[in-house]
C-alpha cells in the first residue's frame, strides 16, 4: 500500500484516503476576460502530462479534507515530497531525488514489458 | 397546518435491532446523540470553545471532552462535535455555538450519522478489516480520532478506551458498515 504524507495531518496515511486533483501551480490569469480563446484553452484544458517528475495537487478527501501539493515521479509512483497548498513550488530535496532516480533504473516500464521493445 | 409535534414523533436508530460481533469484538449501537459539523478559522477557535464548553482540539487526530460534549478534530478548520443524549426538537449544540459572536458554520448533523461501538480485545483487528490506519496504541491512543475509510465508505473513528472505538458513519451507509464490522469481528476471532 502506498503511503502519502499529509502536510496537514502531519503523518503518512494510506493512499485509499487520498484523491488526485490534477497538475499543481496553474495560475489563473489575472484578467481572464481579456485573454484570447487560445490562451484560455491553454490555461483551462492543456496540461503537460509529464513523464517523470511532476507537481500535482492531491486531496486528503477521506481524512482532513485538505488540498495540498505533491512532487511525484510518474514512472516509479514515488512521492518525493508534499507541502501545503498556497506555498510556491518547492525544490526537491537532493536525497529524495537521488533515491527516485536510482529506483527508476530498476523499474519495468510499459515499453519493456508490453511495447515494441519486448 | 397540522402540528406534527415532537410529542407524537418517534425516531428509531437507522440500525435499530442490529446485533453482532464475536467472542473478541462486540458490536453495539451507540445511544442517540446530537452532532454538529463545525467550521471555524483558527483565530476564532477560542470563542467557539467557550461557547460550546469544550476546548476544540487544534492538533491533528486528537479529541477533547467536557460537559458531556466531545469535539473531534477532522481538519485544520473542521470539527465534529458530539453531545450525549438528544433533544426532541432543535439542537442544543447549534444553539450553544450561536452564542459565539464570530463567523462560523455549525450544521446539525445529528441524524445524518449513527454510531457503532466496537469493543473487546479484537476491536482494532475488526476495524482494520476495512480501515487502513495503524490502530496500535502508540499511533492511535485513547482519545485519538480521524476521518478515514471503512471498506467502501467513509467513517469517523474515535478511540474511547484501550479496547473500544466509536465508529461514526452516515446513516445510509450504516448497514454496510455494520455488516463489514460483523465480518471483521468474526475474522478477528479466528
Ligand atoms: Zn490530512
Amino acid at each position: 500500500m502506498l503511503l502519502i504524507h499529509c502536510p496537514y495531518c502531519e503523518e503518512e496515511r494510506s493512499e485509499l484516503e487520498f484523491r488526485w486533483a490534477g497538475e499543481a501551480h496553474i495560475a489563473r490569469p489575472d484578467n481572464i476576460s481579456a485573454i484570447s480563446d487560445e490562451e484560455f484553452a491553454e490555461f483551462f484544458f492543456l496540461r503537460n502530462n509529464e513523464k517523470g517528475l511532476t507537481y500535482e495537487r492531491w486531496r486528503h478527501i477521506h481524512g482532513c479534507g485538505r488540498f495540498f501539493n505533491a512532487a511525484r515521479d510518474t514512472v516509479s509512483d514515488k512521492f518525493l515530497m508534499t507541502y501545503k497548498a498556497g506555498l510556491p513550488k518547492q525544490p526537491i530535496p537532493a536525497a529524495a531525488k537521488a533515491e527516485a532516480i536510482a529506483e527508476e533504473k530498476t523499474i519495468e516500464t510499459w515499453e519493456q514489458t508490453e511495447g515494441d521493445a519486448r | 397546518m397540522v402540528d406534527f409535534g415532537a410529542e407524537i414523533a418517534t425516531r428509531t436508530l437507522p440500525l435499530s435491532g442490529a446485533h453482532g460481533g464475536s467472542s473478541v469484538a462486540r458490536l453495539e449501537l451507540a445511544a442517540p446523540a446530537e452532532r454538529i459539523s463545525l467550521r471555524v478559522v483558527a483565530a476564532d477557535v477560542a470563542a467557539l470553545s467557550a461557547a460550546l464548553g469544550v476546548d476544540l482540539p487544534t492538533r491533528p487526530k486528537t479529541s477533547a471532552s467536557a460537559n458531556g460534549r466531545t469535539a473531534l478534530w477532522l481538519g485544520p478548520d473542521e470539527w465534529l462535535v458530539i453531545a450525549e443524549g438528544t433533544g426532541d426538537t432543535g439542537s442544543a449544540l447549534v444553539e450553544a455555538a450561536s452564542k459565539a459572536a464570530v463567523p462560523h458554520s455549525a450544521t446539525d448533523v445529528s441524524h445524518r450519522n449513527t454510531a457503532i461501538i466496537v469493543s473487546g480485545p479484537g476491536a482494532a483487528a475488526a476495524i482494520n478489516t476495512g480501515c487502513p490506519q495503524d490502530l496500535s496504541l502508540a499511533v492511535f491512543p485513547v482519545g485519538a480520532c480521524s476521518r478515514t475509510n471503512l471498506g467502501k465508505v467513509e467513517i469517523v473513528l474515535l478511540r474511547t478506551a484501550d479496547d473500544a472505538f466509536r465508529v461514526e458513519v452516515w446513516r445510509s451507509f450504516s448497514t454496510y458498515a455494520f455488516g463489514l464490522l460483523a465480518e471483521g469481528a468474526r475474522d478477528a476471532a479466528l
